[in-house]
């Protein structure tokens, strides 16, 4: 065995804490260990070369890196062993820059640890064996989770591009939230007449196959061959004979809240989400219906002329295969009835920004015109607060929500436009304006008479004065001093939320979510579509807040690996699969019930003993299901189960080496 | 007693899903920790097995970590409660043989949990240091 190894500088990254050359010295003692360097950048490419030309020059046929976390460069370290027609396992990487130089000061505590590091990599490859991927099949139809603009927008792509889409979502029509907004800044575009295009595209599309009012019940398989299992809620309504009449929903007696318009009007028991909803077909909404609640009514049934109406259905619980999952989930918005001193939920004309937008869309509540809610009057002093729930954790979370700035600002211009004679005051901590034309988007509120107020608001109050106005307490930065606003109606930018059940569809699909419960991608910088299981990909805020053109370019990103892998038409298996060692196996099959994959199952061998054949019972592993986590290996009792590249004779090389 | 002198050897086992991108994590973000710690890579906090642990305390850990992703987290979707009842049982088989259970930490932290990762580190070598070095399970015939 000829094992060379290289210890990178990366820079002044690692050679600023740790002693490479004396690292590199003191490894080349090693046995086995016929060539030791330090390379300055090792994963460049005069650094890469530099590994091929030792391995010609010195007939390496393993070798021991330190440098980076493997998790960054472990890939490009194999295929350099590739292009030198070793296998890729052959390559062992000792963490010398996160687990050391970075998180240690004392240069010799840092080289010493760095030595031991490097020794545990050489021993562990000692004791490598050659691993391989298998080709796997693809099934080339995707599940896109989420039908806001996000996943609309991908679906579309996948769909152009020729594969077939099934476009998943919770509600009874698509569109999201941005079906919900009034303008989109910086543009003042009307956010229907963009979206609804997109809707029908969607709904229309020969590859699309939209799956409203459906939720993901179970997710099993792997990269290529998904199998999820979808819960389509019975809406009561038969879609495959409804024509959209609406006769049933003016008929209904049953008025209730209406969500869409964040309760500000009233929708009936059967309804459609919003009237350019796609699909435009009324569901039954059980909980409030009168039908279900009492078994007298059924209006909607006897003016039915089509016979669509139908009480009787169930759930469907529908199994697909898809090859690659996206997840674009959206968000939620903190109602702050928590934090007492904005006074929201009691005072009616302190509201959150969305219930604003609903008021001024010309489709809304009330048909754009600006109102307190309390009398139905215009207000004359309009107070935004942004920051309601963000950038404080002690207020909720500690991040910025990224576009309260921009739709406060877009706010203040359609009132200026639309009431020249309404004042806005807007409290801010700083404005973010980054972003294509956003900054000049800002300016125009601000010359168009929005008044900026840096600083935080303390307290929101009642004035108790006859027409119920409010008082606004607050600091005024620029003037170093409280200031004190009577308003008219208070407008708070609540924070942006992850899904409420983001945890659980994270825990079906085996994706991690962040400290905020936003769905984590790959890689913070370079892998920002991928997640850590292969073949599931994000777009939109699912995974962090963002504006809109943000959250439709990852859709078209997370689309575009969908659509490789579709190309490709294979996906590589994982190499680092579970290998049994037949002579060993005693056949007990603890394995098997530890499996998640069911990648496990028994087989009969044959062998010759004391000259006679006898059948026993082993266990075998499928190795397109493997995935390589170990639990079998954890646990066997023989020892015959192992994990490719984490073998126990490697781990326990590892061990033995500190 | 506090063995101020003494510095301990802790072998942690990191899943590398979870707890090994928090080190990274932590590394990234410049978080300082002692040196004390040797992390070796696992698909999954559930590939480590018991002898693992043992061989490690035999060649002169003092202590030994395994750090997986939190319940309800696993990559591999059920992972790391095979390592909760694994370890739950290794302890009070170290227990039953005379050997401090104390000394084994299982401790779930994710690849966002950088700070949790340099807590834990800095709080379990505190706690080595106290317990001093652990000649017990050493097997001399490891010595180097």
């Amino acid at each position: 065995m000829r094992i060379g190894v290289f210890i990178c500088w990366c820079g002044s990254n690692i050679k600023n804490t740790v002693d490479v050359e004396r690292v590199a010295q003191e490894i080349k003692k090693l046995p086995h260990v016929v060539y030791s360097s330090d390379v300055q950048y090792l994963c460049s490419e005069v650094g890469q070369s530099e590994i091929g030309r030792a391995i010609d020059e010195h007939k390496l046929d393993r070798v021991v890196i330190g440098a980076c976390s493997p998790r960054m460069h472990e890939g490009t370290f194999q295929q350099v062993m590739i292009s030198k027609g070793l296998n890729p396992f052959y390559v062992e990487i000792a963490n010398l820059r996160e687990h050391c130089s970075w998180v240690h000061t004392d240069k010799e505590k840092a080289t010493i640890k760095s030595i031991d590091l490097v020794r545990k990599a050489v021993a562990k490859t000692k004791h490598a064996i050659p691993l391989y991927s298998e080709q796997l099949g693809v099934n080339k139809r995707a599940l896109v989770i989420g039908g806001g603009i996000a996943g609309i927008q991908a679906a579309i792509d996948i769909a152009d591009a020729g594969y077939p889409v099934d476009l998943l979502e919770k509600e009874s029509s698509i569109g999201g939230k941005m079906a919900q907004f009034d303008k989109t800044f910086p543009t003042l575009d009307c956010s229907a007449c963009i979206l609804t295009p997109k809707m029908v595209e969607a709904a229309t599309h020969k590859n699309i196959t939209l799956l409203t009012s459906s939720q993901v019940e179970g997710v099993s398989g792997y990269v290529g061959n998904f199998n999820v299992t979808i819960r389509r809620r019975a809406t009561s309504v038969r879609s495959d004979l409804c024509n959209g009449c609406g006769e049933c929903v003016t008929k209904c007696p049953k008025k209730v809240d209406n969500e869409f318009d964040q309760g500000q009007s009233k929708r009936k028991a059967i309804y459609t989400l919003f009237p350019q909803a796609v699909p435009n077909k009324p569901v039954v909404d059980r909980e409030n219906c009168t039908y279900f609640k009492t078994g007298k009514c059924g209006l909607c049934k006897r003016v039915c002329t089509a016979g669509a109406i139908d009480f009787d259905m169930q759930d469907e619980l529908v199994e697909r295969a898809y090859g690659a999952i996206i997840v674009a989930t959206g968000f939620d918005l903190n109602k702050p009835t928590h934090l007492g001193e904005y006074h929201y939920g009691q005072h009616p004309d302190v509201i959150t920004s969305l219930d604003l937008e609903r008021m001024l869309n010309a489709s809304g509540p009330t048909s754009g015109k600006v109102m307190r809610p309390s009398n139905g009057q215009k207000p004359k002093r309009v107070v935004f607060i942004q920051c309601v729930g963000s950038r404080d954790k002690h207020k909720g979370n500690p991040y910025c929500s990224k576009v309260c700035c921009l739709y406060t600002a877009k706010h203040a211009l359609l009132l200026g436009e639309k009431f020249p004679d309404m004042e806005s005051y807007i409290f801010y901590i700083d404005v973010r304006a980054a972003g294509k034309n956003y900054e000049e988007f800002y300016e125009k509120a601000r010359r168009q008479g929005a008044k900026y107020l840096r600083g935080q608001v303390s307290k929101v109050e009642s004035l108790g004065d006859a027409e119920n106005r409010l008082l606004v307490r607050g600091f005024d930065g620029s003037l170093g001093e409280q200031v004190e606003i009577e308003a008219d109606l208070v407008v708070l930018a609540t924070s942006i939320e992850p899904k409420a059940d983001a945890k659980q569809l994270a825990s079906m699909l085996g994706i991690s979510s962040d400290q905020n419960g936003f769905y984590t991608e790959a890689h913070a910088k370079l892998k920002p579509f991928e997640t850590q299981t292969q073949g599931v990909y994000l777009a939109g805020v699912c995974q962090g807040p963002k504006d809109i053109p943000e959250a439709v370019t990852q859709a078209s990103g997370a689309a575009a690996k969908a659509i490789i892998m579709f190309n490709k038409g294979q996906v590589k298996s994982v190499p680092t699969t579970a290998i049994v060692n037949q002579d060993l196996c005693s056949g007990c099959m603890q394995c098997k019930p530890v499996c998640p994959y069911e990648a496990i199952s028994k087989e009969q061998v044959a062998e010759r003993v004391a000259g006679q054949t006898r059948q026993r019972v082993v266990a075998t592993v499928n190795r397109a299901l493997c995935q390589g986590c170990g639990a079998c290996a954890g646990l066997c009792r023989s020892g015959a189960m192992d994990i490719g590249g984490f073998t126990s004779r490697q781990l326990l090389a590892e061990v033995d080496s500190l | 007693m506090m063995h101020e002198s003494f510095e301990p050897k802790l072998v942690a086992f990191c899943c590398n899903w979870c707890s090994y991108a928090g080190a990274d994590l932590a590394g990234t973000g410049r978080l300082k920790y002692p040196e004390n710690i040797r992390i070796i890579r696992v698909p999954c906090s559930s590939r480590v097995d018991a002898s693992l642990v043992l061989r490690a305390f035999q060649n002169g850990a003092d202590g030994v970590m395994i750090a997986g992703c939190h319940p309800g987290d696993c990559h591999y979707d059920t992972g790391n409660y095979h390592t909760r009842k694994r370890m739950v049982l290794l302890k009070s088989v170290l227990e039953f043989i005379g050997l401090s259970s104390e000394r084994l930490l299982v401790k779930w932290i994710s690849g966002n949990e950088a700070d949790r990762f340099q807590a834990t580190v800095e709080s379990f070598t505190r706690e080595l240091k106290q317990m001093g070095p652990y000649e017990k399970a050493r097997d001399l015939r490891c010595a180097k």
